[in-house]
């Protein structure tokens, strides 16, 4: 059986399943209420799109610079990238978005809920990052680095020519499933009021009281992010693909 | 190339690796280092080859005294070249990439001028119809070989090759070594480290013998193995000399 074959068929057999789920629920679907909002929908998800992605951007920045910090014989900066993880990956995102907003932006006069809550959003996802990226530098052997050094490269070309190359590609996969879940955390945003799509369909289906007629399109929103960017992962990762030799 | 090495002391945690090691050669092309597994051989070329900073001591070549800063280090480095035992080639670039890669991001030439530049070393060694493989694609002796092309590329001073052959089997090693003397011939200066003894005393022009962290006799290549007065050498050599 061929691939795309083998996965249409267990497509089906999910939404069959889901099909009869429903069915059986006995729910009535009313799809007219929420059609009149779906320009809501649309704003949303646009907000949800330009949040994650400014915040995946400068997540994989400062993960990779945490990563390298992490690494450092300096005691103080190894400290400080060390407390930045464990803080962050030991509480709840909920917490830190509050705190991000109600706290320490109140307290710098950072007012635009959109730049702090994407700010978060990216120390967060950062957090996650720099240990992806730590396990891919450390997976480089030892070799390589006296190779760059012996050929007289300084530090930092050796990590943007031989290091970061080689450890990109063992760290596609899960930097891959980290981007996926920072747009679903995305969705959090909504506490501090940022109008994005999780908000918009909690706005709707209050105005609605149709439930289920909100949420759907919401998860089809997230799948409509996160599936192109698995796709893209996979291709990434033939494209930089290699044996290790 | 008259190498002095003085007092060279080097230690990883309480372990001694080198221990006040001297020694002085005539000016000389090849100096091959040999000993016991264990001996401080690779430390010593490591340090040679500007890759370890040594605790104590000093090594100097033709006069001129490898720096113990990270600068001078480096630009020490760029005028030396290394070959592992592993090789150590770039996996993720072509055969040709890792020759030129030194020649355009440290010596400054465009890359058209690289690739030029390693044509024809690529010719002469047979590994031109290799070029566009990566190195998981070539054998043992064809990465080593490209290694060895990688070190020589910038043109160095001298050669630093550390057991180059260790990793390879005999026929591999065959043509590793018959490279190496193709080498010497045209008048590469080089520090080598090797078990093969063979090649050691037909390509060396002076030998050291590095054991516990001391370089336990040096001299001529036919004197060490022939007649040296050191019986922890004659020893060896008699274990292991067919």
């Amino acid at each position: 059986m061929s691939r795309a074959l083998a996965h249409t068929l267990v497509v089906a057999i999910l939404a069959a399943l889901l099909a009869v789920a429903f069915w059986r629920s006995g729910y009535a679907f009313q799809w007219e209420g929420v059609w009149a909002y779906r320009q809501k929908f649309v704003s949303g998800w646009l907000t949800t799109v330009a949040m994650s992605l400014f915040s995946l951007v400068l997540s994989a920045l400062v993960g990779l610079v945490t990563a390298v910090g992490l690494r450092s014989r300096w005691p103080l900066v190894e400290a400080a990238a060390r407390v930045y993880v464990e803080l962050i990956r030991g509480t709840p995102l909920l917490v830190q978005l509050l705190i991000g907003f109600y706290v320490v932006a109140n307290a710098v006069g950072l007012e635009n809920r959109y730049v702090v809550g994407a700010l978060v959003l990216a120390l967060f996802s950062g957090a996650y990052m720099a240990e992806i990226f730590r396990g891919g530098l450390a997976a480089i052997p030892a070799g390589q680095r006296d190779a760059a050094r012996a050929i007289g490269l300084t530090p930092w070309q050796s990590m943007r020519l031989v290091i970061l190359p080689q450890a990109i590609r063992l760290v596609l996969p899960a930097v891959a499933g980290q981007l996926v879940s920072l747009i679903k955390d995305s969705s959090l945003l909504s506490v501090i009021a940022v109008s994005e799509l999780t908000l918009a369909a909690q706005e709707v289906n209050s105005f609605t009281y149709s439930t289920l007629e909100s949420y759907l399109p919401l998860a089809a929103g997230y799948l409509l992010l996160t599936l192109p960017l698995s796709a893209l992962s996979r291709w990434l990762e033939r494209h930089f693909a290699y044996e290790a030799g | 190339m008259e190498l002095v090495v003085k007092g060279l002391t080097q230690a990883f945690g309480t372990t001694t690796v080198l221990d006040r090691l001297d020694l002085t050669t005539g000016d000389i092309r090849a100096l091959v280092l040999v000993g016991p597994s264990g001996g401080g051989k690779t430390t010593l070329l490591r340090i040679l080859a500007g890759l370890d900073l040594a605790k104590e001591g000093s090594v100097s070549f033709a006069g001129v005294t490898v720096p113990r800063d990270e600068p001078g280090l480096l630009a020490y480095r760029r005028k030396v070249g290394t070959v592992f035992q592993a090789y150590n080639l770039f996996p993720h670039l072509s055969a040709l990439d890792n020759l030129t890669l030194p020649l355009v991001h440290v010596h400054g030439l465009s890359p058209a001028a690289a690739r030029e530049r390693v044509a024809e070393p690529l010719e002469r060694f047979k590994l031109a119809e290799h070029a566009h493989k990566r190195p998981a694609q070539l054998s043992g002796g064809q990465k080593q070989r490209i290694a060895i092309l990688r070190a020589l590329a910038s043109q160095p001073e001298r050669l630093f090759l550390d057991e180059p052959t260790s990793a390879l089997d005999p026929e591999m090693t065959a043509e590793v070594l018959e490279m190496i003397g193709e080498l010497k011939e045209i008048g590469t200066r080089f520090v080598l480290v090797t078990h093969e003894m063979g090649f050691a005393r037909r390509v060396a022009d002076e030998v050291a013998f590095v054991g516990g962290g001391k370089v336990v006799a040096s001299g001529p290549a036919a004197t060490m193995f022939e007649h040296c007065p050191e019986p922890r050498v004659r020893e060896f050599f008699a274990r292991i000399l067919p």
